[in-house]
């Protein structure tokens, strides 16, 4: 009776997701053509997205790859960049910590924005009990394979695109694709008109150190517009 | 720190991205994020990729300053009112690209 009901909970997952992967699949192929197009090896562009499995810290270490960023640049960037994580973690960890690490370390490395808004909906709405695992992993598993696959086959379409293309631009593109609708009040908006604009005033800094004084205090810019409109509901990070 | 491994810099990104991943699924009840950086993490995703996009698209690769000229100011302009309106990645790119391509064809 319980593995039908993880069964139908992990079917009920996957049925979820799959709609949402479909913006995933365009951002895996370009991710994986532009690791190509930056003359990465086939084998490196895959060692790291099963590594990262973080398409925007791996477009984020491309993008600084090719400005000649410190290795240091990256690590710091990248993890800022996927800090969000801490707050998925949070949300998810009522639910899901109970669980033996033989699944909590796998359910982590699996821990996508996409399971985070599917399963923190889902999980707020009702108990689903001991169908709260089986339900993540049918969100997780085709967000996981889906995502490998797209960018293998970017890796493979990568080596036959000649330079001309500007294939580089899509990496602005698809941040852009990124910021764009999580912009949901002003204090956002606030936050990003600072980073964007504080990012191009500091572009002179050495080793990309622009980059983190402009995060910053974008940062600090959404916390004081916040405050400023103190009384207005702030809509929450999940999508 | 230069000199650095490819592979050591994408194990470091790998095994942090897992920690943060992990953190309060492993340590729940005894780990609690404090309120005033629960407040900010809610801007880093805005501020840090606007910081990533702007520079990306104002500059030229081995050029100073910015060059009012440079196509990809007008394509990420589309990009970005087609990502508002439609909230969709593949028709930014497609848009964003496909400005990009128009304009450097038809040398505007």
């Amino acid at each position: 009776m319980h593995s039908k009901s993880a069964m139908h909970a992990f079917t009920e997952g996957v049925r979820a997701v799959l709609p949402l992967m479909t913006g995933m699949l365009p951002f895996g192929l370009i991710t994986g053509v532009t690791a190509i197009g930056m003359g990465m090896s086939p084998l490196d562009a895959m060692g790291m997205t099963l590594l990262f499995y973080s398409g925007s810290a791996q477009m984020v270490v491309l993008q600084l790859m090719q400005s000649g960023a410190l290795p240091l640049t990256m690590v710091v960037t990248a993890l800022v960049i996927n800090l969000r994580f801490l707050m998925y973690s949070a949300a998810l960890a009522p639910h899901l910590s109970d669980l033996p690490r033989r699944k909590t370390w796998p359910l982590s490395y699996l821990l996508s924005d996409q399971s985070f808004a599917l399963c923190s909906l889902k999980f707020g709405a009702g108990s689903l009990g001991r169908s709260a695992f089986p339900y993540y992993l049918g969100t997780a598993l085709p967000m996981w394979l889906g995502w490998n696959l797209a960018v293998l086959a970017g890796v493979y379409l990568g080596t036959g695109i000649p330079e001309s293309w500007s294939l580089g631009f899509a990496i602005p593109l698809s941040f852009l694709a990124l910021l764009v609708p999580g912009i949901r009040n002003p204090a956002m908006l606030g936050a990003a008109v600072t980073g964007g604009a504080l990012a191009v005033l500091a572009h002179d800094l050495p080793y990309n150190l622009g980059l983190l004084v402009a995060s910053l205090g974008g940062v600090i810019s959404g916390l004081t517009f916040e405050q400023l409109r103190k009384g207005a509901p702030v809509a929450a990070e999940a999508p | 720190m230069t000199d650095m491994n490819p592979w050591l810099t994408f194990a470091l990104i790998g095994l942090g991205t897992f920690a943060i991943r992990l953190s309060f699924i492993e340590f729940y009840g005894a780990l609690r994020i404090p309120p005033m950086l629960r407040r900010a993490l809610v801007y880093v995703p805005a501020s840090v990729l606007a910081a990533l996009v702007l520079p990306a698209v104002v500059f030229k690769a081995g050029q100073p300053g910015i060059d009012w000229g440079n196509p990809q100011i007008p394509a990420a302009i589309v990009a970005g009112l087609v990502a508002w309106r439609t909230r969709s990645t593949l028709l930014t790119l497609a848009v964003g690209m496909g400005v990009l391509w128009a304009l450097q064809h038809w040398g505007l």
